[in-house]
């Protein structure tokens, strides 16, 4: 039953019923994921397979609300066994739920493939679900014949919108801060339970459907992502609430188009929604403003930039202060060779402190401008102020100096310098007898270009 | 009252009978039971024997005169919250089940974060905070609850100048207002400066009175069994306030 031909009917339901599980299920996530639980979801999804397997041993059949109640009994059995197991066996609690859930789980196995094995339920539809097939189990609303499952997941995201929405801040205080709300009476226990709840109905309607999976990825991934990206709960419950929509959209796109691109068929959707899931995150993670690794790298390089700008510019200072004039090809030399930089990088750097006007060049050698020797002398003050203060206050060998010297000159800003100033004995000269350099502070635009604060 | 963990007791037969109007320092070692005392005292965790009244009543009926003020460290500062939200979270009880934080509330809230200095800080999220300034938020919290009696647990570790002030601040208003404080507290040598009344502790009550009576040599080298140079700083605070001939 897998088309790689669009149909508007099977693949509007797909999404559909897609979508409604994956928002179904980011609702709880939100909070599991808050309160450092999320394996429990996994677990539930695994652990209520003995409770299916037995209510369809009973009745014989997929669709009924005995294998739906079995399974929220294993749920509520996975749950209990695991406190009971944490608490009396002082087992850890990750280990007391990774016990209880594989061995469920693998009764679960043995139950279907002893007594059910048939083709409506076998080990195969629990792990990978069978989305694609959803759009044949219709039951009709009034004039319109509508999936099952879609019926089912979509009065589970609208019963979990209702409880979020209803006890909003008492899930917010029960996750932020159990203590507190013990203390005040507000029953952490009882949202502990609710949630467990909320999330064994969500586990046991979407499996149905769509595998366990799905289920685990749902449950967790949108939920981290927007945690990543949001400061606030409202926001991070909304913006999980989107990605798990995308997640169905995109997973469903790609599973169909992606793999008939290059001459396969399609894949399950289910699976496609999960490598989806993982590679948004992996997006976040890379992308995110607030701390994404890209921009931890980006801040790097940029603070890398100004680093060499700032040598060149001491450089050149010094240079002066020998009276040795200098060619840009000298300049960009000699920090190169010192810094171990590539000659293409200081001669950027260099081109920039031009375009900046704090360097010139003039008959073939390189100045300072005023500003330029404002800004240069307050690096090379600050340079040998910390070689004077490492010296005298912290003790160090006037010989090891330097190094460090080098790197803190670029975070020192003028209330720092006075400090170090007044604690090393306001000296004239560094360890080295080079004199430290005067600079006006007050009331310099300049000398803010190396007091702005370094990221990290 | 006397709990235990695991069958092995860590309160053994407190017996207190804490005075209104008093600020209360709770000092041991550690592992002497003080955070296991105020979370006894208010049901966090069970007790093997014994009752705590509160004016009389117990813990559940006299909740709402009860602020408490948990360790720093026992909660999540990543969690997506802002700090006015935290603050707000002390009256969620007055708001009632399902209710949602109206305006007043947020309102009571902002007043509390000045008195601490955070106001500028309400929308932030509380990831942004530095230590002191989670502390402070934490106050704030306590702040709004207008309780009578206030159990602290370690509000001073770890914080900056500005914060200690504000609580110290803070302490001093619930003593004029006749309201009551128990504070745990690590550094012997402010003990005699913050607080009336002091309580030693070690498993068992080793000592429990005023200040002046209570807080001496022999009674804390009972508390911590000798240790030599915690004693050394606290005889050193004593002779400045001349309770030690």
């Amino acid at each position: 039953m897998i088309t790689t031909q669009w149909s508007p009917f099977f693949d509007g339901w797909i999404i559909a019923v897609a979508a409604a599980c994956a928002v179904a299920c980011t609702l709880p996530g939100c909070f599991l994921v808050l309160r450092r639980q999320s394996m429990l979801g996994d677990a539930l999804s695994h652990a209520v397979l003995p409770g299916i397997a037995i209510g369809f041993l009973v009745t014989g059949s997929r669709a009924n609300w005995i294998m739906f109640a079995g399974a929220i009994i294993a749920a509520l059995v996975t749950v209990l066994l695991t406190q009971w197991l944490g608490k009396r066996a002082r087992v850890d609690h990750g280990a007391a739920m990774g016990v209880v859930f594989t061995t469920l789980f693998a009764l679960g196995v043995v139950l279907i493939v002893r007594g059910a094995d048939s083709v409506e339920l076998d080990p195969h539809i629990v792990l990978y679900g069978a989305l694609e097939l959803t759009p044949l189990d219709l039951i009709s609303i009034g004039p319109v014949a509508v999936p099952r499952a879609f019926v089912v997941l979509a009065g589970v995201v609208v019963a979990n919108l209702l409880v979020i929405t209803l006890l909003f801040k008492e899930f917010r205080i029960a996750a932020f801060d159990p203590e507190l709300a013990k203390s005040l009476g507000l029953k952490p226990e009882l949202m502990h339970a609710l949630l467990m709840g909320m999330t064994a109905v969500t586990t046991v309607a979407a499996f149905e459907a769509v595998g366990s999976i799905i289920v685990v990825a749902m449950l967790v991934v949108p939920a981290s992502c927007a945690r990543l990206l949001v400061g606030n709960l409202r926001g991070m419950l909304g913006l999980a609430m989107l990605f798990a929509l995308a997640t169905a959209i995109f997973g469903h796109l790609v599973a169909v188009e992606l793999p008939h691109r290059f001459g396969f068929g399609s894949v399950p959707t289910a699976g496609a929604m999960a490598t989806v899931a993982g590679l948004l995150l992996v997006a976040v993670v890379l992308a995110n403003p607030r701390g994404g690794v890209l921009a931890i790298l980006r801040a790097r390089w940029a603070f890398h930039l100004r680093t060499t700008r700032e040598d060149l510019l001491a450089l050149a200072w010094r240079l002066e202060e020998r009276g040795s004039p200098t060619t840009s090809h000298d300049l960009c030399g000699q920090l190169t060779a010192v810094r171990g930089l590539s000659t293409t990088l200081t001669a950027h750097c260099l081109r920039r402190l031009c375009r900046n006007g704090l360097l010139i060049e003039e008959d073939g050698s390189m100045r300072l401008t005023s500003e330029g020797r404002h800004q240069a002398g307050s690096l090379v003050r600050s340079h040998r102020l910390w070689e004077a203060w490492l010296a005298e206050a912290a003790g160090i060998a006037p010989d090891h100096v330097h190094e460090s010297a080098m790197r803190l000159e670029h975070v020192t800003d003028q209330r720092m310098r006075e400090q170090l100033a007044k604690e090393a004995g306001t000296p004239g000269v560094d360890p080295h007898g080079r004199p430290i350099p005067e600079v006006d502070d007050s009331g310099s635009k300049g000398g803010k270009a190396h007091m702005r604060k370094t990221k990290k | 009252m006397t709990v235990a963990y695991h069958r092995r007791p860590v309160l053994w037969d407190v017996d207190l009978d804490i005075p209104p109007g008093s600020l209360v320092g709770i000092v041991g070692p550690n592992g002497a039971g003080k955070s296991t005392l105020i979370k006894a005292a208010i049901d966090l965790i069970p007790k093997l024997s014994g009752r705590v009244r509160f004016h009389g009543e117990t813990y559940a009926r006299q909740r709402r005169l009860v602020g408490y003020v948990p360790q720093r460290e026992s909660v999540d500062w990543e969690f997506p919250v802002t700090v006015l939200e935290v603050v707000c979270m002390g009256l969620y009880d007055k708001l009632g089940w399902f209710r949602r934080v109206t305006r007043t509330t947020k309102e009571r809230g902002m007043a509390a974060l000045e008195q601490v200095g955070l106001s500028e800080f309400a929308h932030r999220q509380i990831a942004n905070l530095s230590g002191g300034q989670q502390q402070r938020t934490f106050l704030a919290r306590a702040l709004v609850q207008e309780a009578d009696l206030y159990l602290m647990d370690e509000p001073f570790a770890a914080v900056d100048a500005a914060t200690e002030q504000s609580i110290i601040e803070l302490l001093r208003k619930i003593k004029n207002s006749g309201r009551t404080a128990l504070v745990v507290h690590h550094d012997l040598q402010t003990v005699p400066d913050y607080f009336d009344h002091v309580l030693l502790l070690n498993t068992r009550v080793v000592a429990f009175g005023p200040t002046r009576e209570v807080f001496t040599p022999k009674n804390l080298q009972a508390t911590y069994g000798g240790k030599l140079t915690l004693l050394e700083q606290a005889s050193e605070a004593l002779s400045k306030h001349g309770s030690v001939s």
